[in-house]
């Protein structure tokens, strides 16, 4: 074993390695990029509880390792996908191994002429007139220290792109595992998802690990939706137990666009994601919902932010978290409507059961109102299952367990029945009677 | 004998709401118990069906051979024993059908029965749905979520229908009903009777008794069977009040 190293430090130095196994590609304008936001990375601190912004979350335990950067393609057999599908006959799977495009493991089966589902490497390479017109710009590599450190890093991710009126009828599955080996990984995926005018997509975002190890995954995640689009985001965290997941998805939403994000988290011992949309036009709608399973240790964090930039638009976010053990979750919802964003509806609740006595929640929401002519609301609650529900079940001669299985299904049931993706609900439901069913 | 309650006190954060409770109820019959408010009837059907927040502290329960108060009441529902609710629980998110087809299989189980199979479960309920006129889109909808009153107490007495119970307590199934739900409960309580099986109706108005005749009338107050008679005890009951009864006891 090498010397620990501080992880600052640690990925500054290793910065010059990473270039050079870029082999040419550093003359690309994205290593300009890359450039800038290794100097920012070097200016900016890892935050601390102090912080605001992260005052429920230590990144500590996540400091205590020095996680290699992975810049070699590690190949995993066929078999080893099966269990992470959501049925047989998979739509557009795209699959990345540590951070990086497994051609011979994805396949692009069924979507219309245009439409391009494939690697960001290859993007890059080709000079794609979209990267120049959106990568990295709706991710702050300035001040956000993950977000530096991942453009600084930035090598490969999904990129898809739907060109202006394409209908894309079946789901794009990206897998992204991890396979660990002897080594604990940093994975960074990158993706960016330009949607154009007229345009409808579904993506399914997919965290998981080939075996249970330590590594850390760091997701930057940038999505573009343009005029009149409708773009589904289903996001399912699986990682190991071990690992940390810091992830940040930035949404921009033109005229009219719908854009809807679920985001099913169930893995990592650390997670911390930061979902952030804005209205850049009138007449968009946005919905967030969550499902967040935790316990033994498992500490998740979500911070949204949902910015009303403009008058008409909609946003509706719901978060439901189920605690077991001594795992800990925080929310943090910030809605914020802008002077001029008359004839804004923003409505927000965050549901929460703790099934254990030392189970935690912090539940902030935070609305920030500045123009007058707007319907807002927000809730939040925290609770056991509850009790006369469990004795009329009983009643009916359900077992305890099952009682227990049976409420909270219903309790996860309106984010799980959101998904509009028939699989993946299936597969969903079937993870949660798996895990209460024991 | 199907039920026999010997001297049964019970209570509730340390308050004693049950103070010596005795009855006997067998098959075939059907018992009314009636009472003023507060005088321990909801509590009875409540100790009885096995609510864990009141304590037993004296007396004995043996229900169909066995100790009622050592089984648990997802036992005591597989054992036979049924509760209509006074006030229905809404369960958000669990469909009134997937509450009824885990309940019927786990006591079929309990008992030695195959499961029922989808095709099988759905013919079952087709036809205790008519018993009591419920509408077929409350079976997909969630367990009492959004019913009227009267679709309530309805629904109750339809889960009552697919589990054929042995025993059925019906706690204050009367209560806010207009006469049309009224009949309609009282009917399907009446077709579900049978030899084999017991009723005991709970409740502060007579008026139900006059569509579910009693074999015996209890007069419960403050936490005791203070009169017990047939079917004109209701009667009577309605003409003089319930100060008839507290005024004699008090004398007494």
């Amino acid at each position: 074993m090498s010397e620990f190293r501080n992880m600052k430090e640690l990925y500054i130095e290793e910065f010059k390695k990473f270039e050079s196994s870029l082999n040419g590609e550093s003359s690309a304008p994205v290593h300009k990029l890359r450039k800038e936001a290794i100097a920012n990375f070097s200016g900016l601190d890892f935050p601390d509880t102090k912080n605001e912004e992260w005052k429920y979350t230590s990144i500590a335990p996540l400091l205590k390792y020095n996680f290699k950067p992975s810049y070699e393609k590690k190949n995993i057999a066929k078999e080893n996908l099966e269990k992470f599908l959501f049925d047989r006959h998979e739509y557009n799977l795209l699959v990345f191994v540590n951070g990086h495009f497994d051609e011979k493991l994805s396949s692009v089966k069924n979507l219309p002429g245009g439409v391009i589902a494939g690697s960001l490497t290859t993007a890059i390479r080709e000079n794609s007139p979209v990267i120049k017109e959106h990568f990295g710009k709706y991710a702050d590599h300035k001040n956000q220290i993950f977000t530096a450190l991942s453009t600084a890093y930035v090598k490969d991710g999904a990129f898809v792109y739907v060109p202006d009126g394409k209908i894309a009828e079946d789901p794009i599955h990206i897998l992204f595992l991890t396979d660990t080996g002897s080594e604990q990984i940093l994975s960074q995926p990158r993706n960016l998802f330009v949607v154009g005018k007229n345009s409808v997509v579904t993506i399914i975002e997919h965290y998981s690990a080939v075996t249970p190890g330590i590594y850390f995954t760091n997701a930057v995640t940038e999505i573009f939706a343009g005029e009149n689009s409708a773009v589904d985001h289903i996001k399912l965290q699986e990682e190991s137990k071990k690992a940390f997941h810091i992830a940040r998805m930035e949404v921009d939403q033109e005229r009219a666009s719908n854009f809807s994000s679920h985001a099913i988290s169930l893995g990592a011992e650390l997670s911390r994601n930061d979902y952030n949309t804005r209205f850049n036009n009138e007449g968009g709608e946005c919905t967030l919902n969550g499902l967040f399973l935790l316990e033994g240790s498992q500490h998740f964090d979500v911070h949204t932010l949902i910015d009303h930039a403009k008058p008409h638009c909609s946003s509706h976010e719901h978060y439901k978290g189920i605690l077991d053990d001594k795992s800990r979750g925080v929310f943090n919802g910030k809605v914020i409507v802008r002077k001029d964003a008359q004839k804004t509806n923003a409505f927000q609740e965050n549901n929460n059961i703790i099934l254990s006595d030392e189970a935690l929640v912090n539940t902030k929401p935070q609305l920030e109102i500045f123009a007058d002519d707007v319907k807002c609301s927000h809730g939040a609650t925290i609770g056991q299952l509850d009790k006369d529900s469990m004795f009329y079940l009983k009643s009916r001669g359900i077992s305890e367990e099952a009682a227990r299985t049976i409420l909270i299904h219903a309790f996860a049931s309106d984010v799980i029945l959101s998904i509009k993706v028939k699989a993946v609900k299936d597969y969903i439901e079937e993870i949660l009677s798996k895990r209460f069913n024991n | 004998m199907l039920l026999e309650i010997k001297n049964l006190h019970a209570n509730i954060e340390g308050r004693e709401i049950l103070k010596g409770i005795d009855l006997k109820v067998n098959s075939g019959e059907v018992h009314a118990i009636m009472g003023p408010n507060g005088s321990g009837k909801s509590t009875l059907a409540q100790v009885l069906a096995g609510r864990e927040e009141y304590k037993v502290t004296q007396g004995e329960v043996f229900y169909n051979g066995k100790n009622l108060l050592e089984l648990a009441p997802e036992d005591r529902a597989r054992e036979g024993l049924f509760l209509a609710f006074q006030y229905p629980v809404e369960i958000p998110g669990v469909s009134n059908t997937n509450l009824l087809k885990t309940a019927l299989n786990e006591i079929r189980k309990y008992n030695g029965l195959e499961e029922l199979d989808a095709m099988e479960f759905l013919a079952l309920i087709k036809q205790k749905m008519k018993l009591v006129d419920l509408d077929q889109s409350l079976l997909s909808r969630s367990v009492n979520e959004g019913f009227s009153g009267g679709e309530k107490k309805r629904n109750e007495i339809f889960q009552m229908a697919v589990l054929e119970p042995k025993l059925s307590i019906l706690d204050e199934t009367d209560s806010g009903l207009d006469i049309d739900a009224l009949r309609i409960v009282a009917n399907g309580v009446n077709k579900l009777k049978s030899k084999d099986n017991a009723t005991i109706v709970v409740t502060h108005y007579q008026r139900l008794l006059n569509y579910i005749i009693p074999d015996f009338v209890h007069v419960l107050y403050n936490g005791k069977i203070v009169k017990s008679g047939g079917k004109k005890l209701a009667l009577e009951l309605e003409e003089k009040g319930y100060d008839w009864v507290k005024e004699e006891k008090e004398y007494a």
